[in-house]
């Protein structure tokens, strides 16, 4: 199998994270927008490791897979918490880092 | 021992300035005297030694203090130097510095700030000194300045009436447009002159080395800070306010300090003015102006220690059509012997304004020749002695200066000095008559002098009528002693003895009849002039001077800084800056859009960023 397979099916991953995190309100979506784009990285690694015949970027594919899992749990526990202080899982309610205009 | 001489008052000062300000309520007054007048008594010792050892053949004294600049080449010690004109004007400032003090021991007794006084006083005394010592420029204008500051702590010394504090500044203020030149004319001879060391001796032995032009502007400039310092046109107008300050003062600046000060650097550079002779006559005509035109105002004023302070300026003129015609140590003269007289007249003055509780019109006095006799001979001895009069003091120094004016060739310079020579005697007379016999309506209740203040009147006086035998001139049979032995680089006279001997009846003659004019008009009712014609009600006026100087100087410099703080300031400076803060924050209003604190935006601005950044780094690494 030629790698410019693997690349395109990479990138076509990360694109569709990145409109995901972009263009999609839910928490949630947003959170699996990100394990996606994570997810074409670690395909992208994989596949140089594979061209290149050499581990490292096999291992460090297995690594992230070990971060994401903990990521994962954390990930949720904040989306829980700012659910139960605004009954909200809309990623536009929360606006803290907001920058009024009229108090410039 | 020169040191010594120098840090002693200054040292004097500072333990009475502290031990004024740790014990300002310190009844037993004692100790401020005793240190305040003991310390330039102790002066008068080192200085008298150091004449004598000077007049015994010794050469120039040195002594270095210490080393307070050295940075590579440039090196400016705390040095002094005694040759002997330095040895001859010391000795005569802390003679007469030291009657004055015990003057003004009498003089201020139970003033509540008699230890602040002192302490100014000594600091007066002090920086003259250094003034006088000093072994280099730097540190002549080191004491320049000290002295500026303390007659302006001393002008201002009762600060309760804001008139006092008002004339303080005008001195501080006209002796700094002085100092300006002064400063310049250092800075320009160290330019010039100061890779091959910067003391005097340095300087006179390269002084050559300068263009003509170059040694002119430093002259003129040298000079704007000596009439700044001595009170010449058109810097003079500080010095009849300085009456403001307590009469010792008055006697210490007029006498010993501060306005003698301008004609000593004259002749302290006389190596620099004897290359710019045209300079030296701008200087005379300078100081005859000055002269005749303080004469003039001298003769209509009523207070006697406006009088007193307008005669000083006239003095000092005589002094700098001495040094302008290269006459350095006939300028000398006359500031020796006119200390003397001028330091009697004033201690003489506030003796008869103690007396008469604070009174300082003359025509509010009279007859007081029965009352208080000794303050009436001593004045009248100091009378005759300014007036020019044989064989007292002045009558040598200034015939001397007429004799020099005459020889120049000058004779315009020479005309208007023996105009004042005449007036003078005129308005001194006018004022001792005044003073002192003219009949008065009531009796005047007097209080009594201490006799620490008519004790130097006496010592004074015996000055006044024998100090000018020093410098009898060689047409009279002496050997003019005081001229040989301060060795200043003056011009020859080539007069004969025939014309001396005319130059100086003319000037006896005119002596004369300006005290026989002062007694007609005032020795049995003096009046004070009325304002009755234009002339008069100009001299009585001072000219209008200060208020020309107001219009000219100060009301355009007020209408400026209004506008600058009106105007400038507000509209421009300010509104500059203001629009440039507006304009930012009009800009940043409009990025406030991209904080709108949605995460999914601030994603796509990382997503827009990580793009660009992107494709600029693959177009710089050339993959595109």
């Amino acid at each position: 199998m030629k790698p410019e397979l693997f690349f395109m099916l990479a990138s076509l991953l990360f694109s569709i994270g990145i409109v995901g995190v972009v263009s999609r309100r839910n928490l949630f979506v947003v959170y699996m927008s990100i394990e996606l784009m994570l997810s074409a990285i670690s395909l992208l690694l994989v596949t140089f490791s594979k061209v290149l015949g050499t581990a490292d970027g096999a291992v460090i594919a297995l690594l992230m897979i070990g971060v994401i899992a903990a990521e994962a749990a954390l990930f949720l526990a904040i989306i829980i918490h700012l659910y139960r202080r605004s009954r909200s899982v809309d990623s536009d309610a929360y606006q803290g880092l907001r920058q009024e205009a009229n108090d410039a | 021992m020169l040191s010594l001489m120098v840090v002693l008052p200054f040292l004097s000062a500072l333990f009475m300035a502290v031990l004024y300000l740790s014990m300002p309520r310190l009844k037993n007054q004692n100790i401020y005297t005793i240190i305040g007048v003991g310390t330039p008594a102790i002066t008068v010792l080192l200085s008298l030694i150091t004449l004598f050892s000077l007049m015994q053949g010794e050469s120039t004294i040195y002594n270095t203090l210490f080393e307070w600049i050295s940075i590579g080449d440039f090196n400016i010690s705390v040095a002094f130097m005694a040759d002997r004109l330095s040895a001859v004007m010391v000795s005569f400032i802390t003679v007469i510095g030291t009657l004055i003090h015990i003057y003004a021991a009498g003089y201020m007794r139970g003033d509540a700030g008699y230890g602040k006084f002192f302490s100014y006083f000594n600091l007066f005394m002090g920086s003259m000194l250094l003034l006088v010592l000093a072994d280099n420029p730097i540190m002549m204008f080191v004491g320049w300045e000290l002295v500026g500051l303390s007659s302006y702590l001393l002008i201002g010394f009762y600060h309760h009436d804001s008139a006092n504090i008002t004339a303080a500044n005008k001195a501080f203020i006209l002796n700094r447009v002085g100092d300006f030149g002064f400063i310049i004319a250092i800075a320009l001879l160290f330019v010039g002159l100061g890779a091959g060391g910067f003391t005097f001796d340095a300087i006179a032995a390269n002084i050559t080395t300068l263009s003509t032009e170059m040694l002119s502007l430093i002259g003129i400039l040298l000079f704007v800070g000596a009439m700044g310092k001595s009170a010449q046109i058109p810097l003079y107008v500080w010095l009849p306010d300085a009456m403001a300050g307590p009469t010792p003062v008055s006697a210490l600046i007029h006498a010993a300090t501060m306005v003698t000060a301008g004609v000593y650097m004259v002749a302290r550079y006389s190596f620099l003015y004897v290359e710019i002779p045209d300079v030296g006559l701008f200087i005379a005509y300078v100081g005859a102006a000055s002269a005749l035109f303080a004469a003039i105002i001298a003769s209509f004023q009523s207070d006697i220690k406006k009088i007193l302070a307008y005669s000083t300026m006239s003095q000092l003129g005589y002094m700098f059509i001495a040094v302008g015609l290269g006459a350095y140590s006939s300028g000398i003269f006359h500031v020796f012997t006119h200390a003397f007289f001028k330091a009697l007249l004033f201690m003489g003055a506030g003796a008869v304004i103690i007396a008469l509780h604070h009174e300082q019109n003359i025509f509010k006095m009279g007859a007081l020749k029965k009352s208080l006799p000794l303050v009436y001979v001593t004045m009248f001895i100091a009378t005759l002695a300014i007036s020019g009069i044989p064989p007292f003091a002045g009558f040598f120094s200034k015939d001397a200066i007429l004799v020099s004016a005459f020889s120049s060739e000058h004779y315009l310079i020479w005309a208007m000095a023996t105009v004042t020579a005449l007036l003078t005697a005129y308005y001194m007379f006018r004022m001792l008559f005044s003073v002192f016999h003219a009949d008065v309506a009531e009796e005047h209740h007097l209080q009594k002098l201490p006799q620490s203040m008519t004790a130097p009147l006496v010592f004074l006086a015996f000055g006044s009528a024998t100090v000018g035998f020093l410098g009898v001139n060689e047409a009279y049979g002496g050997s003019a002693w005081f001229n040989t032995f301060l060795a200043l680089p003056d011009t020859p006279l080539h007069l004969s003895h025939t014309a001396e001997y005319l130059l100086t009846a003319l000037n006896v003659a005119l002596g004369l009849s300006g005290m026989v004019l002062a007694y007609r008009g005032f020795a049995k009712v003096a009046k004070p002039t009325e304002a009755n014609t234009f002339v008069k009600t100009l001299v009585l006026n001072k000219f209008y001077v200060d208020e020309f100087y107001t219009l000219v100087i100060v009301k355009p410099l007020l209408v400026l800084s209004r506008l600058i703080t009106n105007v400038i300031d507000p509209k421009l400076v300010d509104g500059f800056i203001g629009a440039l803060v507006e304009g930012y924050r009009a800009i940043a209003r409009e990025f406030t859009w991209l904080q709108n604190g949605k995460v999914r935006y601030y994603a796509l601005q990382i997503l827009v960023g990580v793009s660009v950044m992107s494709t600029f780094m693959l177009f710089k690494l050339g993959v595109l």
